[in-house]
């Protein structure tokens, strides 16, 4: 265990987010501040909805399992809830922002698109939100122990650590869509991401049956993936050419011959 | 950006530390006019704080650009500078962080307090721990209030030769001594065995090095890495030496302490930059070392049998140290400067949080906080153009989110994490 543990279930929850920040984030100042700015707003979502939950825990019966139980589930539904409505406040803010630097800088184009930061903030809420959820346990991971020793599935780790990875990514294909459906004016996206939110939270709740969960996890993952593919611009022609190596636009951008 | 880029490159250790009096380079951008009269702080705040931020040659481009992408290149430039801020002070907490979990020396609670927080904490009697702490930072800011004016005394009578010796061997004693107990803490961690003339090789050629790179010259890089251990270094005393309670409100009063001094028109540290500033001088960080030295000189002749004492009397030089490295948030035209004292409290900050127990989510909260305090005191400075305190907005964001985290969202996390619940 120890060691070996922490080394994989860190590389899997972070591995791919870590490699999108280093590929495509870090060398633009811009993108990293509103990343961490991102970060920043999920975390206040969170301490609200732990307010909450805090004050209604203080107020019911401590010994009644169930209530705490549902209590918590409550929490869940609300933090999934204030997730998503501080994600459209920072949204407002953005737009606000960009506005206001356009008119600013007497520019036609903005510093950074809207669909930039769609991705930086969604990946923003993912890195916090991860972290979060699997850092603790990860540090746990390090230490001597036995996992699963009172009879609770020997899986733990490592299937925290492909539910994080899940999450964080998650996150990121909800911010492309949910900026992009507020561009539109589609509120029936902005629906459906609030809604797959409150569904990945709440199969969670079937752990650590994990079949029950990871699955319907990872299949949301993939429609959300497809999704926001297509939001950001993919299409299947991009895809093939991308594959093949003949988007000519990217091999010039890139300096390589065809 | 590319010209930037090239910019850095060229900029080589011949030009990195030297004290240049030169008057500044006249901007060519009408937006860059308002800095000029900051040039001078940053002249002097230079060799304490320039290693953390890169030469400021972004700003120094001979391409003419156009009026109107004059404001793309300040906002990309403002955030490159916000950037390069970000990450010293990051480093600097990753490196608290990191050895607060591992080596405990740093956490172990000790008897001895600096004398600058004289009252006992008594952890059974909540409302006599609050007093206790409240006294303590009436000290500890009377203290640093005294001493400042004395600095300003001197340096208003130019007593340069003086403040120069002092800051160097001040700076010596931290380079050795400091990093030398701290060695020896990690290597009893580790169980190193060590023998005392490869540790003797070692101190020395890590503090000489520091010594020339920090006060003459030296690459760019490594003076940012002495300044980020010695900030660390200092941090870790703190975080040791001040009590529990204490250290929180001391964290609080000591921001208040930075607003007022910085931004009143009488405060002793506008007044010393104000006086820097009408004799054009860059001689600043020597006065930053400097009163430290007399009291340390001062007190090594009371008779303390306690070696453990010796770290009060270099504690306090660390305290004008911060005291004065601290206000210099300066946008300029060599970058943005942050005084050491701000990272040595940001990391107190965040080391604090990391030693109360396991939890890693409080450390996390607090780090980001800091950083987007940062970012807030930074578009400030942008907007109003004028030296700013760095402490206030930082340290109220870290010490709000340090409590609520601690006591509203562990819980929260911790019944999610126990049934495996996901938000």
């Amino acid at each position: 265990m120890t060691v070996a543990v922490f080394f994989g279930c860190t590389f899997i929850a972070f591995g791919p987010a870590v490699a999108l920040f280093v590929f495509t984030i870090a060398r633009d100042p811009l993108r990293v501040i509103f990343l961490i700015a991102g970060a920043f707003f999920w975390l206040v979502s969170l301490l609200l909805s732990s307010l909450v939950w805090f004050i209604t825990v203080q107020i019911s019966n401590k010994n009644s399992a169930t209530q705490q139980t549902g209590l918590l589930i409550f929490g869940v539904v609300l933090s999934v809830l204030l997730q998503e409505a501080f994600r459209y406040g920072y949204y407002r803010l953005l737009k606000k922002a960009n506005e206001g630097l356009l008119a600013l800088s007497q520019e036609d184009t903005m510093p950074i698109s809207i669909r930039q930061l769609a991705y930086v903030s969604g990946l923003g809420f993912g890195f916090m939100s991860g972290a979060f959820s699997v850092v603790n346990i990860l540090s746990d991971s390090l230490g001597p122990g036995t996992v699963g020793i009172h009879g609770d599935s020997q899986h733990y780790f490592i299937s925290s650590a492909f539910m994080t990875l899940a999450i964080i990514l998650l996150h990121m294909f909800w911010g492309v869509v949910f900026f992009e459906s507020c561009e539109r004016q589609r509120w029936w996206g902005l629906g459906a991401v609030v809604i797959s939110h409150l569904v990945v939270s709440c199969v969670s709740f079937v752990n650590p049956h994990y079949q029950g969960s990871l699955i319907p996890t990872y299949i949301i993952l993939s429609v959300m993936a497809a999704w926001a593919y297509l939001c950001a611009g993919g299409s299947l022609r991009n895809l093939k050419l991308c594959l093949t190596c003949k988007d000519k636009d990217f091999l010039l951008a890139n300096h390589r011959p065809r | 950006m590319n010209t930037s880029d090239s910019e850095e490159d060229s900029y080589n250790e011949r030009s990195a530390l030297v004290q240049c009096e030169s008057p500044t380079i006249p901007s060519y951008h009408q937006d860059h006019d308002m800095s000029l009269p900051q040039e001078t702080d940053t002249k002097r705040g230079r060799p304490v704080s320039s290693g953390l931020d890169e030469p400021g040659l972004v700003e120094r481009e001979r391409a003419a650009t156009p009026d109107g992408e004059e404001e793309e290149l300040t906002l990309k430039y403002g955030a490159k500078h916000v950037i390069m801020l970000f990450i010293p002070v990051t480093l600097c907490m990753v490196v608290v962080v990191a050895t607060i979990k591992s080596v405990s020396f740093y956490t172990e609670k000790t008897s001895q307090q600096l004398i600058y927080t004289p009252f006992k904490e008594d952890p059974n009697s909540v409302g006599q721990r609050l007093l206790y702490s409240l006294l303590n930072t009436i000290v500890m800011i009377s203290v640093i209030v005294v001493m400042t004016i004395i600095l300003v005394v001197l340096y208003k009578y130019r007593c340069y030769k003086f403040i120069h010796g002092w800051l160097i061997l001040s700076s010596l004693m931290l380079l050795f001594w400091f990093s030398f107990m701290y060695l020896g803490e990690v290597f009893k961690t580790y169980n190193v065995a060590m023998d005392y003339p490869t540790l003797a090789m070692i101190i020395w050629n890590f503090g000489v090095v520091g010594m020339i790179c920090i006060h003459w010259k030296g690459p760019l890089r490594l003076q940012q890495a002495y300044l980020i251990v010695i900030s660390a270094l200092m941090a870790l005393i703190f975080i040791k030496y001040l009590p529990e309670w204490s250290a929180w409100v001391i964290l609080a009063a000591i921001s208040i302490y930075d607003l007022i001094a910085v931004l009143c028109p009488k405060g002793p540290l506008r007044m010393l930059v104000e006086t820097a500033q009408e004799r054009n001088e860059p001689i600043f960080p020597a006065l930053i070392y400097s009163s430290a030295m007399v009291w340390m000189v001062g007190m090594a002749d009371s008779n303390n049998p306690d070696s453990g004492e010796q770290h009060l009397f270099i504690l306090f030089f660390f305290i004008i140290y911060k005291h004065f490295s601290n206000i210099l948030v300066l946008f300029t035209k060599r970058g943005v400067k942050l005084g050491l004292g701000d990272f040595i409290f940001y990391s107190v900050l965040v080391g604090k949080a990391a030693a109360n127990g396991g939890d890693w989510n409080t450390t996390l909260a607090c780090f980001v906080a800091i950083l987007i305090g940062l970012c807030l005191t930074l578009l400030l400075l942008a907007i109003f153009k004028k030296a700013l305190p760095a402490l206030p907005i930082s340290i109220t964001f870290g010490l709000v989110f340090y409590f609520s985290t601690d006591n509203l969202v562990r819980p929260f996390m911790d019944s999610l994490a126990a049934h495996q619940y996901y938000i």
